[in-house]
C-alpha cells in the first residue's frame, strides 16, 4: 500500500494568519453575541441590546428630509455630461467641490474658529483607512506610535496589521479623570526608548473614544510642547467633533496652531469622517487634513487604495455645501445627543451608578468599579459576561480599551431609539436592585 | 553628503558616481587636515563634479526597468509645485517608506497623465492641447448607462418606500467585503462576461473599492515583505505601485518576446524562478493579466494548464487580473483561469481572480473591485482587510440594481464589444497607413504598437526620446514599453477607447505631419526588423 505524502498547502503570508485584526477579543465577542440572539422591540423583545456600536441614528430623519427635497442631488443634476464625468472620475486628488464642501462642513464644526484649505484635504474611504495611511506614511514597521489609553479597540488593529507599527500606551487613569500628563507622556516615551524603540508620533482622539469627553486646551498646548520638544507627529483624531453637546467645549488643534500662527504645524495632522457626526457610516467617507505638503502628497498617491466613489463625492458635495442644511444639521443633532446623553446619566445615576463627566460622542464612561469583586481585570471581564449574558446588554469593557483602571465600560447610547434605552435603562436598575437584594441575604457567596 | 545652500534649488538628484568619489576621498582625508578639511575638500570636489556631469552627460543604454534619467528637462509634476524643501534640519521626519513614495514621478506612465492633466486636448476649448492614450479607459458606450439611469435611477438607489432602499438602509455600517446582494449581482455578472462556461459563486466574492486594492490586498495575503512574485513583461506600470509600495514585495520580471508575440513562456517562468531562488529570493506566485494589459492577447487554454502545473510543482500561487475579460473584440473566446479548475481540485486553493467594473462597465469613479479565490483562507484574510477599502453603500446599491438587469447588461456587453471592436481596427488601420504595425492582440481598450522603425538609437533612451516627442510635439500622451518593462525598444500602448471615430483621423494627422520632426533619422535609412535584433542596410 502506497503511503501517501501530503504536499504542503499553499501557504499563506504572516499578516494573512496573524491575528492582529483582533476578532477574539471580548470588544468583537460582544458583537457575536448580539448577533445570534438581536434584540428587536417586537419581535425580540429579550434579545441583546447593542450597546457597544458607537453608531448616530438620532438624525436620519433630517438626512432623509434633505434627500427628499433634493432629489437631484443623487442624480448628477440632470445633465449629461454630469454622469459621464463623474463615472469616469478616478482622481486621487478628489473632486473639487467635494474637499470645498467638507473644508467648510469642518469649519462649522469649530463654529469658524479654524480654517481649512481644500487642498491640504486626502479623501479616504473611512477614518480607519485614514488612521491606517497616515501610520504607513509617518512611522516605519517596528516604530511606535504614542496613544493615550482608554483607546478604541480598533486602533489596535487598524495602526499596527499591515504597517508592522507598534503602539505605546501613555497611561491615563480615574485619579484625573483620565486627562492626558506631559509626565505620562514622557513616561511612555522612554518606555519604548527602554526597548529601543522609535517613537514617531503621538495618536489622540478628540473628543475622547471611548472617554466621550473633550481634551482642554491646556492639554493639547501640552501635547504639542511634547511633540515639538521630540520632533515627532501628532495625529489628532476628531472624529467625534460635530458630536459635542454644546459647540464651545470642543477645542481642536487647527485653533491652537491657527492661534500661534501655524508655528510647528507641519507636523500634525488631523483625520475626520462622516461615519459618525452624519450617521453615514456605509457610505465610507474619510478625510485627512495635513498642515506637511510632504505627507499631503504621500497620503494622496497612497489614497488611491482607498477612494471614496465620485458618485458618493457628487452627493455629498451638493449636501454639505448646503449650508442651510448644515447649520441646522449641525445645531439639531447637538441638542439632540445632550438630550440622550442626559437621559442615560440619569438613569444610570437612578440605578446608583456614575459615569465619568462627558459633554461629547456617542457613549458615556461607565463606572462599574464598585461592583468588581477585585479590582483586576479579569473580575471585570466576569462583570462584562454577567452584562451580555444574563442582562443581555453588550458594552465594551475597558480592559479592552486598554484602561489601566478596570471597571470601566463605554455604553453607547445614540445607535438605538429612545424606547429601546429605556429598556436597557430598565434592565440595568433591575440589576442592581438584585445584586443589592443579593449582597445583602446571608447567601450571598460568589457572584 | 552634506547640503550647501546651492543645491537646494538645483534639481535633486545625486548621481552614484558622485557618491562613489566620497568614500574614498574622506578615507584619504581624515586622517589628515583635521575635521573641517576632511568634509570640505570632498564636498567641493563632488559638488564641481556634479557640475561637471551634468554638463557632459554621455548617453547610457538604461535596462529596460530603470526610468527616464536621462531625458533633458522633464517638467516637473504640478504635484511637487508647493512642496517645502525635503528635510531641512529640525523638520519632522516621514517614514522612509513615505519618502520614496514622495518622490517626483519618474516614470513615463505617470508623466504622461501629469502632462495631459495640465494640457488636455478639448475640441472646443483647446484644439491644441494633449490627446489621451495613455489611460486605459473607455468612453465608448457611457450613453447606454446614461439611458439606463434616465430610466431607473429614483427606484435604484435611495429608494421609494421598502425598507432597504431607504437612508437607513444604506447609511448605517455594513460589512465591510460588500452587500450580500452584489456580491450575487457580481457573481451573476461575471459568468456573464465570461461566456457562462463556468458559474461564480456570490460566497467566493470579495468586494473592494477598486481593483488596484484588490491586488494590494492579494499581494499582503500571498506574500511577506522580500518575497517576490514572477511577473511576465511587459505588464500594466501600476503594478509596480500597487503591489510593492507598501507590502515590501518585490516583482520579478519574466521577459516575453514580439518573435513569440508576447505570450508567455514556461521554459522563462521556470529560468527567473530558479535564478530566483540562487539569489536567495522566495517566489510566492505568478501575476498575469488576462486579457493582458498592454498587449491585448489572451492565454490558450493549454497555456493555463501549463501554467497551473507550474505553480503546482513550484507550490506557488497564481494571481489571474482579469479586468478586461469583457472587452473582447477578436474572434478568440476567453478563457477564465477559474475554468480550468473543477471543483475537486486541490490546485484550486492557489487561483486567484482579480476583477472589476472600471473597465468593462465604464466606472472606474465608483471604485468597484473584486477578490475571487477558491482559497477559504485567504477569502477569510482579505474580508477582513476590506475594513481599508469598502465600497461607498449608495455605490453598491446602484450597482445592485444594474447588474441585476441581465437584459441591460447583456445589451450592453454586445454593443460595447462592437464599438470596441470598431475602434480598435479603425485605430490600427490608421497606423498601418502610415507604416506602422500593431501585435497580434483580441481584447483590452489599447493596442501595443510598434514603432521600432522610428526610434534611433534602437535603445529605451531612443524609445524615450520618440516618447517624449510624441508628447510635446505631436501632442498625443502614450505609454513607452520601458515603462511595461518591455525588453524590446520602440513599443508603445495606445488606448483608443477614450476617443471618439473624429478623432483618430486627428491623431494619424498629427503623427504624419509632425513626422518630420519625430523622426529625423528615417529618411535614408532601410529598416529590416527581424526578431529581437536589428539590421540597419
Amino acid at each position: 500500500m502506497a503511503i501517501e505524502i501530503e504536499k504542503p498547502a499553499v501557504g499563506l503570508s504572516k499578516v494573512a494568519v496573524s491575528d492582529t485584526h483582533g476578532e477574539y477579543s471580548p470588544y468583537f465577542a460582544g458583537w457575536k453575541a448580539y448577533d445570534e440572539n438581536p434584540y428587536d422591540e417586537l419581535w425580540n423583545s429579550s434579545g441583546v441590546i447593542q450597546m457597544g456600536l458607537a453608531e448616530n441614528q438620532v438624525s436620519f430623519d433630517l438626512l432623509e428630509q434633505y434627500l427628499e427635497k433634493h432629489s437631484e442631488a443623487t442624480n448628477w443634476g440632470n445633465r449629461t455630461s454630469g454622469f459621464r464625468d463623474n463615472a469616469l472620475f478616478q482622481d486621487y486628488h478628489g473632486l473639487q467641490s467635494f474637499r470645498k464642501a467638507m473644508a467648510s462642513f469642518m469649519e462649522q464644526i469649530r463654529g469658524g474658529r479654524a480654517k481649512f484649505n481644500p487642498d491640504r484635504i486626502v479623501i479616504t474611504a473611512g477614518a480607519t483607512a485614514a488612521n491606517e495611511l497616515l501610520t504607513f506614511i509617518l512611522a516605519d514597521p517596528g516604530d511606535a506610535l504614542l496613544i493615550p489609553t482608554p483607546y478604541y479597540p480598533g486602533f489596535d488593529r487598524d495602526l499596527r496589521w499591515r504597517t508592522g507599527v507598534k503602539i505605546v500606551p501613555v497611561h491615563c487613569d480615574s485619579s484625573n479623570n483620565f486627562e492626558i500628563t506631559p509626565q505620562a507622556l514622557d513616561a511612555a516615551y522612554n518606555e519604548a526608548e527602554s526597548h529601543n524603540i522609535k517613537v514617531k508620533g503621538v495618536l489622540i482622539t478628540n473628543p475622547s473614544n471611548p472617554l466621550g469627553a473633550t481634551i482642554k486646551r491646556s492639554t493639547l498646548e501640552e501635547i504639542l510642547e511634547f511633540v515639538t520638544r521630540k520632533n515627532i507627529h501628532l495625529v489628532s483624531d476628531e472624529i467625534y467633533s460635530g458630536s459635542t453637546f454644546s459647540g464651545e467645549e470642543f477645542v481642536s488643534v487647527a485653533e491652537v496652531l491657527e492661534a500661534r500662527d501655524y508655528k510647528e504645524s507641519d507636523r500634525v495632522h488631523i483625520v475626520y469622517s462622516l461615519s459618525k457626526d452624519l450617521g453615514l457610516p456605509g457610505f465610507r467617507v474619510g478625510t485627512i487634513y495635513s498642515y506637511n505638503d510632504k505627507v499631503v502628497t504621500t497620503a494622496r498617491r497612497m489614497s488611491s487604495f482607498t477612494l471614496i466613489s465620485s458618485q458618493t463625492q457628487q452627493l455629498l458635495a451638493s449636501m454639505l455645501s448646503d449650508r442651510t442644511f448644515t447649520e441646522n444639521y449641525i445645531k439639531t443633532n447637538r441638542e439632540r445627543l445632550k438630550k440622550r446623553h442626559q437621559m442615560i446619566i440619569d438613569g444610570l445615576k437612578n440605578s446608583g451608578i456614575e459615569c465619568l463627566k462627558g459633554n461629547a460622542g456617542l457613549f458615556c464612561w461607565m463606572n462599574l468599579s464598585p461592583l468588581l469583586e477585585e479590582p483586576t481585570k479579569e473580575s471585570e471581564l466576569t462583570l462584562w459576561k454577567s452584562m451580555l449574558h444574563e442582562v443581555k446588554l453588550n458594552i465594551s469593557p475597558g480592559s479592552s480599551c486598554h484602561c489601566s483602571d478596570p471597571g470601566w465600560f463605554r455604553v453607547c447610547f445614540a445607535n438605538m431609539s429612545e424606547q429601546t434605552l429605556q429598556v436597557a435603562l430598565t434592565r440595568i436598575h433591575n440589576f442592581m436592585d438584585r445584586r443589592k437584594a443579593m449582597k445583602s441575604s446571608p447567601d450571598f457567596s460568589s457572584y | 553628503m552634506t547640503r550647501n545652500s546651492d543645491s537646494e534649488t538645483k534639481p535633486r538628484k545625486p548621481t552614484r558616481t558622485g557618491m562613489r568619489l566620497i568614500v574614498p576621498l574622506q578615507g584619504i582625508v581624515q586622517g589628515r587636515g583635521g575635521l573641517i578639511l576632511g568634509s570640505l575638500i570632498p564636498c567641493a570636489l563632488v559638488y564641481f563634479l556634479q557640475l561637471y556631469l551634468k554638463r557632459h552627460r554621455s548617453s547610457n543604454t538604461l535596462s529596460p526597468s530603470t526610468s527616464a534619467e536621462n531625458l533633458p528637462e522633464l517638467p516637473r509634476s504640478s504635484s511637487r509645485a508647493n512642496l517645502l524643501t525635503r528635510g531641512s534640519i529640525g523638520r519632522v521626519p516621514v517614514s522612509s517608506r513615505a519618502s520614496s513614495i514622495a518622490k517626483p514621478n519618474d516614470c513615463p506612465y505617470y508623466i504622461g497623465l501629469d502632462r495631459v492633466r495640465e494640457d488636455p486636448y478639448d475640441e472646443i476649448n483647446n484644439p491644441n492641447g494633449i490627446i489621451q492614450l495613455g489611460l486605459s479607459e473607455n468612453r465608448l458606450s457611457l450613453d447606454l448607462i446614461e439611458e439606463w439611469l434616465s430610466k431607473n435611477l429614483s427606484a435604484s438607489m435611495l429608494g421609494e418606500g421598502g425598507d432597504d432602499l431607504n437612508i437607513c438602509g444604506i447609511a448605517a455600517y455594513q460589512p465591510s467585503d460588500g452587500l450580500m446582494e452584489l456580491k450575487v449581482a457580481m457573481a451573476g455578472f461575471m459568468t456573464e462576461i465570461m461566456g457562462r462556461t463556468i458559474s461564480f459563486n456570490p460566497s467566493s466574492v470579495v468586494l473592494i473599492s477598486g481593483a488596484t486594492p484588490a491586488l494590494e490586498i492579494l499581494s499582503f495575503c500571498l506574500a511577506d515583505q522580500g518575497n517576490a512574485f514572477l511577473v511576465p513583461t511587459p505588464y500594466y506600470p501600476g503594478f509596480d505601485r500597487d503591489m510593492r509600495w507598501r507590502t515590501g514585495v518585490e516583482l520579478i520580471p519574466v521577459h516575453c518576446r514580439s518573435c513569440d508575440d508576447f505570450t508567455l513562456s514556461i521554459k522563462a517562468l521556470d529560468q527567473a524562478f530558479n535564478q530566483a531562488r540562487k539569489r536567495g529570493q522566495k517566489v510566492r506566485g505568478v501575476l498575469i493579466s488576462n486579457p493582458s494589459n498592454p498587449v491585448g492577447n489572451l492565454l490558450s487554454i493549454d497555456m493555463l494548464y501549463d501554467l497551473l502545473d507550474f505553480a503546482r510543482e513550484r507550490n506557488i500561487h497564481i494571481i489571474s487580473d482579469e479586468i478586461f475579460a469583457g472587452s473582447m473584440y477578436g474572434n478568440e473566446e476567453f478563457v477564465s483561469m477559474a475554468q480550468i479548475l473543477n471543483s475537486e481540485d486541490s490546485d484550486r486553493d492557489r487561483v486567484h481572480i482579480i476583477y472589476g467594473l472600471s473597465k468593462d462597465f465604464s466606472l472606474p469613479g465608483f471604485r468597484v473591485g473584486v477578490i475571487y479565490s477558491f482559497n477559504e483562507n485567504v477569502l477569510a484574510a482579505s474580508r477582513k482587510l476590506t475594513r481599508f477599502a469598502s465600497i461607498s453603500a449608495p455605490t453598491q446599491r446602484l450597482v445592485v440594481s444594474m447588474l441585476s438587469d441581465t437584459k441591460f447588461t447583456r445589451e450592453y456587453m454586445k454593443t460595447n464589444r462592437e464599438r470596441i471592436k470598431k475602434m480598435h481596427d479603425l485605430f490600427v488601420e490608421g497606423l498601418r497607413e502610415l507604416g506602422i504595425e500593431s501585435a497580434k492582440s483580441s481584447a483590452g481598450l489599447y493596442c501595443w504598437v510598434d514603432m521600432s522603425r522610428l526610434i534611433s538609437p534602437y535603445n529605451e533612451k531612443g524609445e524615450l526620446e520618440l516618447w517624449d516627442k510624441l508628447s510635446n510635439i505631436a501632442k498625443i500622451n502614450v505609454t513607452p514599453g520601458s515603462a511595461c518593462h518591455c525588453i524590446e525598444p520602440g513599443w508603445f500602448r495606445c488606448c483608443f477607447a477614450t476617443l471618439n471615430e473624429k478623432q483618430i483621423p486627428l491623431v494619424i494627422e498629427r503623427i504624419l505631419t509632425r513626422n518630420n520632426l519625430i523622426c529625423p533619422h528615417q529618411n535614408g535609412m532601410n529598416w529590416s526588423l527581424t526578431c529581437c535584433s536589428k539590421i540597419i542596410a
